[in-house]
C-alpha cells in the first residue's frame, strides 16, 4: 500500500500518496499539455476550493485536501488524464459539478488525490421534446438545463433535487432524488459514456451499437446490464449521460390527508402505498408530524402527508377526490385539505413568488436555507426504512430517542419523505459548526447513528466521504460477499488503483489497509 | 422587489440563452445573474437574501445588487472562499476574469 506522504506539492498541498516530488511534477507536466496550462491547478488558492466545503473535519488536520486538479474540457482530454494517472499510480477523484454538500462535496476520500473536474464538459448534447430525454455532459446543471429548455421554448420538464447547482450527472451517479414523478435520477438515467480506469472508452446499453438512435431511449442494451455498477462507483468516469424528462403536464394540484393518532399512519400508509404503487399520487410525498417535539409526551400528535398529482386538468382533480374516498372509507376520521393547485406554464411572476418551485420542476436554492446563517454546514444521514406506518413510527422513536439522548437537537430531524418508490428516507441533518469540539461529537454521533440504525435494518442510502467504510461494513451479508464482489471487480478492471480509491467504502488492493 | 425578481428571471434566462449561442464572455451582470440571483435574488427561497435580511435588518439592503458598501477584496473574498453554508467557487466555474467583471457589476 502507499505510504502517507509528508512531502509537499508545488505549494503546500501534500503529494499524492505514494508518489514522489519528481513524478508528481512530471504528471503535472503532463496534464498541462493535455488541458493546457490554464486548466491545471497547483497553488494551495487553487487547489483549496476544492475541499468540502461542509467537512465535519473543518479545521482539522484530517480534512481531506487534493494535491492538485485537472479540468478537462473533452471525453478524450478525461481519457489522456486517465493514462497518465496509471503512468505515475496517481490516485484520481473526480466530479461533475462538485455540489455533492452534505456527503463531501468535492473533496476527495483520500487525501493528496488529483481532482478531475468535469465543470468544463457542460454541452447539453441533445433535448427531445417528443420523446423527453437529454443527453448531457457532467458539468451540466439542473439550473443549465433548465435555462435551455425555457429558452428554447420546450415543453419539458427536469426533476431537479433540492440543490439547482448540482450536475444530473452527478447527482443521477450519486442516485439522488427529486420531486416530480421521474424522482429517482438513477432510475430516470438512460444510456452512459464511461472512461474506463485504462482509458478506454466504453458506452452502455444501445449506445453500445454503432448507428443506434435509441441511445437514450431503451435502458439495456444486450447482455448484463452494467450502468449500475457505475453509480456510486469506481470503476469509470461517466463523461455523457441520458437522462430522461417529463413532457410538460397540463396541471398540478397537491393535497394534504392529515390522522390524529399515531395508529392511524398505520392504515394511512397501506392506502397511500396502494395510490402511489398504482401511480394515482404520484412524485415524493412528504409526511409531517409535530417531529420537533418528539418525545414520550408529545408521541401522539397525529401526521400530515402531502399527495401530489401531475397531469391533466380534470385527471388531477379526479386522483384527488380517488385518493380521499379511498382513504376516508378506510379512516374515517381523516381530515383533508386542497392544497395549491397550478396549471402550465407557470407565469414568471407566479415562479418569482414560489418559496420552493422544485416539486414543479423548477430548480432553485431553497433547501439551502436549513442552518443558513447560523452553521458552516450540514451532514447528511440517510437511512432507507420500509414504507409502512409501523416502521415509520419505530424509526422516529428510535432517531429522535437517540439523537436526544446524544444531545442532538430534535430539528435535527427530517420529517420522512419517499424519494424513491416503495421506500422511505429519514434524513438527519447535523450542523456542521465553527466549533472542533463540536464537530468531533457529530461525527461520533453520526457513527453511532450508523451502527444503530443497521441493529434496524435501515442502511444509509448515500454518505458522506467520511463515513463510507462504516456505511459498507454494515452490508455484511454472508460475510461481506457485497464488498468482497466490489473489490474483485475493482481489482480486476482498475488494478492500479487509480480511480477514487475508498469511494463507498471499496477500496483497491494497493489501498486496502487504508479502510477506517 | 417583485418586479425586480421578476426581471431577474428573465435576465436569468436570456442571459443563459445568449450563453448557449455563443459562449461569449459573459457580462458581469450575466455572470451575477447566472450565478449568484438563485441564492442572493429578490423573493422568497432565496438562503442568502433571508440571511442577509436576518443580519443587517434595515442598516443595509439584503440584495447585493442596492448595496454601496461592499469593495472588491470583500467580494472576492466570500465567492473564493465562501462563508456559512455558502460554498466557495472554483475557477471552473467562475474564472477570474468573470469574477472580475461580476464584482465590476457590482461595483458600478
Amino acid at each position: 500500500m502507499p505510504e502517507a506522504s509528508h512531502l509537499i506539492g508545488e505549494d503546500d498541498m501534500p503529494l499524492p500518496p505514494g508518489v514522489n516530488e519528481r513524478d508528481f511534477t512530471a504528471a503535472l507536466g503532463e496534464f498541462r499539455r493535455v488541458v493546457g496550462d490554464d486548466w491545471v491547478f497547483s497553488s494551495d488558492e487553487d487547489v483549496n476550493l476544492y475541499r468540502d466545503a461542509y467537512s465535519p473535519f473543518l479545521n482539522e488536520p484530517e480534512d481531506p485536501v487534493p494535491s492538485a486538479a485537472i479540468a478537462p474540457q473533452s471525453t478524450e482530454h478525461v481519457q489522456e488524464c486517465v493514462r497518465i494517472a496509471n503512468r505515475y499510480s496517481l490516485p484520481l477523484w473526480a466530479i461533475s459539478t462538485g455540489k455533492n454538500l452534505g456527503y463531501g462535496g468535492s473533496a476527495p476520500r483520500v487525501s493528496g488525490s488529483v481532482m478531475i473536474d468535469l465543470k468544463r464538459m457542460d454541452r447539453i448534447i441533445e433535448i427531445s421534446e417528443t420523446n423527453h430525454y437529454a443527453l448531457v455532459e457532467p458539468g451540466v446543471s439542473y439550473f443549465d438545463l433548465y435555462r435551455e429548455i425555457q429558452s428554447r421554448g420546450l415543453k419539458v420538464w427536469i426533476d431537479p433535487p433540492d440543490p439547482g447547482w448540482g450536475s444530473l450527472v452527478g447527482n443521477s451517479l450519486e442516485r439522488g432524488g427529486g420531486y416530480t414523478p421521474m424522482r429517482d435520477h438513477f432510475a430516470a438515467q438512460c444510456g452512459m459514456e464511461v472512461v474506463l480506469p485504462n482509458g478506454e472508452l466504453l458506452r452502455t446499453g444501445m449506445g453500445a451499437l454503432p448507428g443506434a438512435e435509441t441511445w437514450q431511449q431503451y435502458n439495456y442494451g444486450f447482455g448484463p446490464y452494467l450502468d449500475g455498477i457505475f453509480s456510486q462507483s469506481s470503476l469509470g468516469i461517466v463523461t455523457k449521460m441520458g437522462v430522461w424528462l417529463l413532457p410538460e403536464p397540463e396541471a398540478y394540484r397537491r393535497g394534504t390527508v392529515s390522522v390524529a393518532t399515531n395508529e392511524a399512519l398505520v392504515p394511512l400508509m397501506e392506502e397511500i402505498n396502494y395510490l402511489m404503487n398504482s401511480n394515482t399520487v404520484q412524485g415524493t410525498l412528504r409526511l409531517q408530524s409535530a417531529l420537533a417535539a418528539f418525545d414520550d409526551a408529545n408521541v401522539s400528535q397525529g401526521w400530515a402527508a402531502d399527495l401530489q398529482f401531475y397531469g391533466p386538468d380534470k385527471v388531477v382533480d379526479a386522483q384527488w377526490e380517488h385518493a380521499q374516498d379511498r382513504i376516508r372509507s378506510r379512516i374515517p376520521q381523516a381530515t383533508f385539505i386542497d392544497g395549491p393547485k397550478h396549471r402550465f406554464p407557470l407565469s414568471e411572476e407566479k415562479i418569482a413568488g414560489m418559496a420552493n418551485a422544485v416539486p414543479l420542476g423548477i430548480p432553485g436554492l431553497s433547501a439551502f436555507q436549513f442552518g443558513a446563517g447560523e452553521n458552516q454546514g450540514h451532514l447528511w444521514f440517510a437511512p432507507i426504512i420500509p414504507m409502512t406506518g409501523e416502521a415509520i413510527l419505530e424509526a422516529v422513536n428510535v432517531l429522535s430517542q437517540a439523537l436526544a439522548e446524544l444531545g442532538v437537537p430534535a430539528s435535527a430531524l427530517i420529517p420522512p419523505q419517499s424519494y424513491f418508490p416503495r421506500s422511505i428516507v429519514i434524513f438527519v441533518g447535523f450542523p456542521i459548526t465553527a466549533d472542533t469540539e463540536t464537530n468531533r461529537q457529530t461525527r461520533e454521533t453520526y457513527r453511532q447513528l450508523v451502527k444503530l440504525a443497521a441493529e434496524h435494518g435501515w442502511g444509509e442510502y448515500r454518505t458522506h466521504i467520511a463515513f463510507m467504510d462504516e456505511v459498507m461494513e454494515c452490508y455484511s451479508f454472508n460475510d461481506h460477499v457485497l464488498r468482497r464482489f466490489h473489490e474483485q471487480m475493482k481489482d480486476s478492471i482498475d488494478p492500479n488503483g487509480v480511480l477514487a480509491p475508498g469511494k463507498n467504502g471499496i477500496w483497491p488492493a494497493r489501498w486496502r489497509d487504508q479502510r477506517a | 422587489m417583485r418586479r425586480l425578481a421578476v426581471t431577474a428571471i428573465a435576465a436569468f434566462i436570456a442571459a443563459a440563452a445568449v450563453w448557449a449561442q455563443d459562449g461569449a464572455d459573459p457580462s458581469g451582470k450575466a455572470v451575477y445573474d447566472k450565478w449568484c440571483t438563485p441564492c442572493h435574488g429578490d423573493g422568497p427561497g432565496k438562503p442568502g437574501t433571508m440571511v442577509l435580511i436576518q443580519r443587517y435588518g434595515d442598516r443595509l439592503p439584503a440584495l447585493l445588487e442596492e448595496r454601496s458598501d461592499m469593495t472588491y477584496e470583500y467580494l472576492q473574498t466570500f465567492v473564493r472562499q465562501g462563508v456559512g453554508v455558502m460554498p466557495p467557487f472554483r475557477k471552473t466555474e467562475i474564472t477570474d476574469s468573470e469574477l472580475e467583471a461580476m464584482i465590476d457589476y457590482l461595483l458600478r
